[in-house]
């Protein structure tokens, strides 16, 4: 079966229980379906012809829309670190270096990961849901029975586009968790901004704050991955879109998570 | 209305030619078909000839619609040859089916519009994808052209939202012929439209082998449609194709599975009321 087939074909009901084997086997399949597909987003994204006005849409649509949930869950997160540290630190009398930890914490770690998981979920379901929905009206095989190639038209613009935007929406997580983070510091334990800063740029390197980006980019890159592939191979009707969203929020959660053990284990060593 | 040939953009391997009528322009050799346990085709045989329409009939569920998605290469049959201009289809790629799909046109069952593009956007699509070249003006001037043809002129700012099933349908069929295809795939033309929606779309099937000499196959199980449209029907039934000839030689028809579809559905009519 062609790569093409795989991502728009319609199948009709196998086995009416399938079986732990049969699972498995399906899982497999999925798994090199993916990565399959993942080699042709990348070999059509650079060879001509680009479509650029398409990926400044969905860089407008996945990014600036995105923002306003990013920018609250980074505040909020600097504010709770912020507050947890300071209080622990505050007993071995070590609160003034309250700024290296959070800029640590914020940066290698929880920027990147809560903006995955919090816009991750949102970027991935939408897609999943929109090319499920193209799918199953028979949008996508329309898209080819006119001669154009759907992975190309729907796919490399979408998860070029969330490859850009989550390193970006991880560098204003970054700057909005670290200031709300010297705010509460400021008002809960006396430490002024200039010694927060100050601790926060002593400590921190430009390897900790390129990991960081470099894990929102592979977030991303996993995100629209997914998204698209779980809404090209929706089956059943409406019902299936609607399975294809939830499974797309579960597995960009799972992955996410196990990305970031394994860049982490990378990182460390560099 | 004449246009000037641009540049196409050409896959290599196929080169297709104008065929004479009556030649054999699709054969169908051997087709076999399953969907996990559910086979669909056991050694399916079917010919298509240049200029004719031909009617294939069959229940919900007998594969009627997979025929036509092996000819595009929308899937593909587990063995057996589709023979498009002599051409084994089955073997090519999808660049190489990228040729096959700028001279055999789809229109499917639910129209399958871009919802997110204007109507003549929907129409205009396949030009630039297979005329990359071709100048804005005359792809206006195209698909004001397929439109008018349609019986919807004037519509191109309107959204698919704003179409009926009816609409909708012409709208595809505009798309479809866009780029002047030799070959007109019909996915259920008529399912889910009211009766003069319905004498509607079969008047175009008919106009599109007049007006414009394609070749149709029209898949589908209104028999009201079939008989009207059809100059050769045939017959899917048990994985396999049970009968082909002429829509006197199906009214006439003894076979079981032939005689069985028609009685049911004619039962189906007078149940109706003759509605229909």
């Amino acid at each position: 079966m062609s790569p093409q087939v795989e991502a728009g074909a319609t199948t009709l009901a196998g086995d009416a229980q399938p079986g732990v084997v049969t699972r498995a086997k399906a899982r497999l399949t999925s798994l090199g379906e993916m990565a399959r597909m993942t080699g042709q987003v990348f070999s059509r994204a650079v060879r001509p012809p680009f479509n650029g006005s398409a990926l400044v849409y969905h860089i407008e649509s996945l990014g600036v829309r995105s923002m306003p949930i990013t920018l609250l869950t980074a505040m909020f997160a600097g504010l709770v670190i912020s507050l947890q540290f300071g209080y622990f630190l505050a007993r071995f009398g070590v609160q003034y270096t309250v700024g290296r930890v959070v800029v640590l914490t914020l940066f290698r770690e929880l920027s990147p990961v809560l903006t995955a998981l919090t816009v991750g979920a949102r970027l991935g379901s939408g897609m999943a849901a929109e090319l499920g929905a193209m799918t199953v009206t028979e949008q996508v095989d329309a898209i080819r029975a006119l001669g154009a190639d759907p992975l190309r038209k729907l796919v490399v613009p979408r998860v070029l586009a969330s490859l850009v935007v989550m390193p970006v929406l991880t560098v204003f997580a970054d700057v909005v968790g670290l200031v709300s983070g010297a705010v509460v510091v400021k008002v809960q334990y006396a430490i002024s901004f200039d010694q927060f800063f100050q601790g926060a740029l002593d400590s921190v390197l430009m390897g900790d704050f390129v990991s960081g980006v470099f894990k929102g980019g592979v977030f991303g890159l996993l995100i629209g991955l997914v998204g698209c592939y779980k809404g090209l191979t929706v089956e059943g009707g409406t019902e299936g879109v609607g399975r294809a969203t939830t499974q797309t929020v579960a597995i960009t959660s799972v992955a996410v998570c196990l990305a970031d053990f394994f860049i982490t284990k990378v990182t460390l060593y560099l | 209305m004449s246009f000037v040939r641009h540049h196409e953009k050409r896959a290599p391997g196929f080169e297709f030619h104008r065929p004479y009528p009556g030649e054999q322009l699709i054969h169908f050799e051997h087709l076999r078909k399953a969907f996990g346990a559910k086979r669909v085709y056991d050694d399916l045989e079917l010919d298509v000839r240049a200029g004719e329409t031909l009617v294939v009939l069959g229940g919900s569920g007998t594969g009627k619609s997979v025929l036509l998605r092996c000819l595009i290469g929308l899937q593909r049959p587990d063995a057996g040859r589709v023979l498009f201009q002599g051409a084994d289809v089955t073997a090519f790629t999808e660049e190489q089916f990228m040729e096959v799909r700028r001279h055999v046109a789809m229109v499917f069952q639910g129209a399958a519009l871009f919802d997110s593009l204007s109507v003549g956007e929907n129409v205009a699509y396949p030009l630039l994808e297979h005329f990359p070249d071709m100048p804005p003006d005359e792809v206006r001037q195209r698909v004001a052209q397929k439109l008018e043809l349609v019986s919807l002129p004037g519509t191109e700012h309107l959204m698919p939202a704003d179409l009926s099933g009816g609409m909708k349908k012409r709208v595809g069929l505009a798309r479809a012929i866009a780029t002047d295809p030799e070959v007109i795939l019909w996915d259920e033309p008529t399912t889910g439209l009211d009766p003069v929606t319905t004498q509607s779309i079969n008047a175009m099937i008919n106009s599109m082998k007049t007006k414009l000499g394609c070749t149709s196959i029209v898949v589908t199980h209104d028999l009201v449609s079939a008989f009207e449209v059809g100059d050769r029907m045939a017959m899917l039934a048990d994985r396999r194709i049970v009968q082909v000839g002429t829509p006197d030689a199906f009214r006439r028809s003894t076979v079981p599975e032939v005689r069985a579809f028609l009685d049911a559905r004619r039962a189906e009519l007078v149940a109706d009321g003759g509605t229909r």
